[in-house]
């Protein structure tokens, strides 16, 4: 492609008209790939103004088709752009999320938010700046090589006095210059221009500490989340769910909410709703409301202790050696069989890990006013783009007429609930012509949200006469970890849509770990196993922060341990002889330093309250992180405490520190909670984990008495995710940390107080 | 529907609700107010609460009908004369939210707890915010916060 080196662009001046405008096409020479170029609906990535505009009073606009859970990714992307276009932190404002503004970049999802979402952004302010310069340079009739820009003003450098502003350049209008789009729509998009971004080295905002600005507005009382839009005319919904999963709504009694003026039932397909006036009406009504449901024996045989027979007994229905995305690999375990039969040693355990939920802090939310054939849509979707199509599909609408706009609500991990409450108030408002605001309750939000698959990762290492590594075998088997897609893009990927007659895809993953270590003879691999309940189902299962990867490297670092003991080698200086990767090295050694490890191969503990430490090492996401705790363990109550946490990071070119400490310090206490209290509780009918008792989370209590932060800053490398890969960690460096400790191997995980009384009794 | 005068951050608020209806929803859906919110709606998580006679209340399960004329205090009314509460100004301090959805249960409470002792320990301020559930893990800002609060208020 040629369409880069491009003729001198010619700049016109014209009141009232564009400030900036440029010839020669960045597409010209391109005509095959906008052919094949994917529909864009709503704002286009090759527009320059769709990414940024500057108004009359010189405030710098950025939209951006990502979201925000509460890391402050609006203030990375501003400072970003703050730097590209030499103007204020506070003179850049962000948009996140909102259809009508900002084209699909896949919205809150694998950790891409600043990895790959801030690329066009940045790319179109170092644009816009080039086409301010030049226009100065027009205005001013100087070289643009002669001006410099400082605070939004391009000045002459040899004589300061003259110069223009941004906001006399081009504020209030547009730019109408293209970018070169790469076709690609979601995570991976992104949009050039002829301005080459600035070098790292030369930024002043970018890798500073900076305090995000909606944390007043939220402790303030003042943020609007979904929960508080209200439109007049507002219908308030609530969902009527079977006590029996997979029973079907035989019959309604409509007498049964008669007595509350203004409610109203909505049976479709196996799909059942109220609507009423007030909130609370809608609440009764959902609880009187007499439904007849089909007798069913309950899908999930044998309940939550049944889980780890059923996936070790189950037929695979799929295996694959490439850990989740990128396609089919074969694998052949035989030869790393054929090591260890020979191995003077070999090692085998296997590892299990339950159900675990999404149970936001608030349940599913949305709202919506279908209008003929046009509909607005509020919710706290991660992918608000996707939901935008696939509630277009589910009411058979017009993508171009439907809109959602992205709203602050309760954190979200991944594919949750957040999706489910805007679909199900989508299908109500256009049955009852009337706005409705649909909200889930917590029984549903965490019983009825999509689910974290449980598995069993089966590992094998052998070992030769002086303690080396001779093969190395990893297997996850477990629930797939796609029933339902990490987007709302289609009906059959929520609850309500296989309700009402969408069925489920069949798309297959679970996780491998990527390839830390380096020994011979290695082989890894997964199987997925039938779900219980083939379509909407309250186990359905779907990405949750580093889906599959907590499970996989639950094994992995667990075993990792095992064998180094068999080895007779301290932990961290087994990782160390087996690690390449100099970052992967640099996160081990700055944990284990900060931590004071001692390298030891015998346990520690002793007597009623044992303490011990342990280490996890995970990378993914363009980012790294070793995690080093220790524990204190209370032999007669099962209780562990993680006493202390060290995690080495490394997450490339750190945009702002404070806001890789808060990822870190979150990622602290929702892994200690996965790790040790969080399993969705079922038996053979339904699941019974439905609340904050049944759903046990991390307290104030489990709160370490000490944490480090060891933040490894590398501005030569490209920007990596921050908010995935020390959870990961969790599981396995506690369950290292406990056997420090205790002597006993802890092999499942959620690591809860019951089941490690018994194991330590 | 019956009509009853609440006592709401000093206001007389006059609200027509249901003898049953949790004051939750009179205080979200009848007045939009927006610092208790929904989440739990069985007095789990405390990201409704309030303060009623200066001590924390879960809106989600305390019947409008029963408050009589008790004083509500709510995260919407702390500000005082356009200045924010020490505890509100630690939070923005210490950057204690993530999603920040249940910040109104951490702040309430907190507020409840450090007015009545800003002296409050650690072990005081682990055991009275014990109640309140955060998802995103924000824990260990949050208890900063708190701690800088209570300096902030223990010096005033």
């Amino acid at each position: 492609m040629n369409d880069l080196t491009l003729t001198r662009r010619e700049f016109l001046q014209a009141a009232g008209a564009l400030v900036v405008q440029a010839s020669g096409l960045l597409a010209m020479g391109d005509a095959a790939a906008q052919a094949a170029a994917p529909v864009i609906v709503g704002p286009h990535p090759s527009a320059l103004d769709t990414w940024v505009r500057i108004a009359a009073d010189g405030m710098v606009t950025v939209n951006s088709g990502k979201m925000d859970c509460g890391q402050g990714l609006d203030l990375a992307y501003a400072q970003i752009v703050a730097d590209e276009l030499d103007v204020a932190l506070d003179r850049v404002q962000v948009t996140l999320g909102d259809t009508r503004l900002s084209p699909n970049q896949g919205g809150g999802s694998g950790s891409t938010g600043l990895r790959m979402g801030a690329r066009p952004l940045r790319n179109a302010a170092a644009e816009a700046r080039r086409l301010l310069v030049e226009s100065a340079a027009a205005r001013l009739s100087v070289a643009a090589d002669a001006l410099d820009v400082d605070n939004g003003r391009v000045f002459v450098k040899a004589d300061p006095a003259r110069g223009v502003t941004y906001a006399e350049l081009v504020g209030g209008r547009n730019f109408a210059a293209p970018l070169k789009w790469n076709n690609a729509v979601g995570n991976g998009m992104d949009a050039v221009g002829q301005a080459r971004p600035k070098d790292p080295s030369q930024y002043k905002i970018v890798g500073k500490g900076f305090k995000r600005k909606d944390i007043a507005d939220k402790v303030m009382a003042r943020e609007h989340y979904t929960a508080h839009i209200r439109p007049a005319n507002l219908l308030h919904a609530r969902a009527v769910r079977p006590a029996v999963a997979g029973a079907q709504p035989l019959a309604v009694d409509a007498a049964s909410i008669a007595g509350i003026a203004g409610a109203k039932h909505f049976v479709k397909g196996g799909f059942v709703a109220v609507v009423a006036e007030t909130e609370w009406d809608a609440i009764r009504a959902s609880r009187a409301l007499k439904v007849t449901w089909s007798d069913v024996q309950g899908p999930f045989a044998g309940g939550e202790d049944k889980v780890f027979d059923y996936i070790r007994a189950a037929r695979p229905t799929a295996a694959n050696a490439i850990p989740m995305f990128g396609g089919k690999k074969d694998f052949d375990p035989k030869p790393t069989l054929d090591a260890l039969a020979a191995s003077k040693k070999v090692v085998e355990a296997d590892y299990e890990c339950a159900f675990q939920s999404h149970a936001r802090i608030a349940p599913s939310c949305g709202v919506a006013d279908v209008r003929g054939d046009k509909a607005e849509i509020w919710a706290d979707t991660q992918k608000p783009h996707f939901l935008r199509d696939g509630i277009a599909k589910f009411l058979g609408l017009q993508v171009a007429n439907v809109q959602v706009k992205w709203m602050h609500g309760a954190g979200s991990y991944g594919r949750s609930d957040a999706d489910e409450a805007p679909y199900e108030a989508a299908l109500l408002s256009r049955e009852f012509g009337r706005p409705v605001r649909m909200q889930w309750s917590r029984e549903e939000g965490t019983a009825w949200d999509p689910k974290a698959p449980a598995g069993i990762i089966s590992m094998k290492a052998g070992l030769d006469e002086a303690g080396n590594v001779t093969g190395w075998l990893f297997k996850a088997k477990g629930f797939n970890g796609w029933d339902v897609r990490f987007t709302g893009e289609s009906p059959e990927h929520t609850l309500v849509g296989m309700l009402t007659g969408h069925r489920k895809w069949n798309a297959y993953n679970f996780n491998t770990p990527e390839e830390s270590y380096r020994f011979p003879k290695h082989v890894h691999w997964w199987e997925t196993v039938p779900p219980y309940l083939q379509e909407a189902s309250p186990m359905r299962t779907a990405h949750l922060r580093a889906p599959q990867e907590m499970q996989t490297r639950f094994g992995q670092e667990c075993f990792i341990d095992e064998v180094a003991a068999a080895a007779g080698m301290d932990p961290v200086a087994f990782r160390l002889k087996h690690l390449t990767d100099e970052r992967e090295i640099a996160v081990v050694k700055a944990a284990a330093e900060k931590m004071g490890w001692q390298p030891r191969t015998a346990r520690a503990g002793g007597g009623k309250l044992m303490t011990g430490r342990g280490i996890a090492l995970h990378s993914g996401y363009q980012s790294y992180a070793a995690v080093a705790c220790e524990v204190e363990v209370n032999k007669s109550t099962g209780r562990i405490w993680v006493k202390k946490v060290v995690i080495g990071h490394d997450c490339g070119m750190m945009v702002n520190p404070i806001g890789v400490r808060a990822a870190l310090e979150g990622q602290i206490m929702q892994g200690i909670s996965r790790a040790l209290y969080e399993e969705v509780h079922f038996d053979d009918k339904r699941v019974t984990s439905v609340d904050w008792q049944t759903y046990r989370i991390a307290s104030m209590d489990d709160m370490p008495a000490e944490v480090e932060l060891v933040l490894i800053n590398r501005p030569d490398k490209p920007i990596g995710g921050a908010g995935e890969p020390a959870i990961v960690c969790f599981p396995a460096a506690i369950a290292n940390a406990v056997a420090d400790a205790t002597g006993v191997r802890i092999r499942r995980y959620p690591m809860v107080p019951e089941r490690v009384k018994k194991l330590l009794a | 529907m019956p009509q009853y005068t609440l006592n709401i951050d000093g206001a007389k608020r006059v609200v027509n609700a249901r003898a049953d209806e949790p004051l939750l929803y009179t205080l979200t859906d009848t007045l939009k107010m927006k610092g208790p919110k929904f989440g739990c709606g069985v007095a789990q998580c405390g990201t409704c609460t309030v303060l009623v006679d200066g001590a924390p209340v879960r809106a989600c399960v305390t019947p409008v009908s029963s408050l009589g004329k008790k004083p509500i205090r709510t995260l919407d009314g702390l500000e005082k004369n356009g200045k924010p509460h020490p505890v509100q100004v630690a939070f923005v301090e210490e950057q204690a939210a993530q999603c920040g959805y249940c910040a109104n249960g951490w702040i309430m409470h907190s507020v409840a707890l450090l007015e009545k002792n800003p002296k409050a320990g650690e072990a005081q301020i682990r055991k009275g915010l014990a109640g309140v559930q955060c998802r995103c893990g924000t824990h260990i800002a949050i208890l900063r916060a708190v701690k800088r609060a209570g300096e902030t208020m223990a010096k005033a």
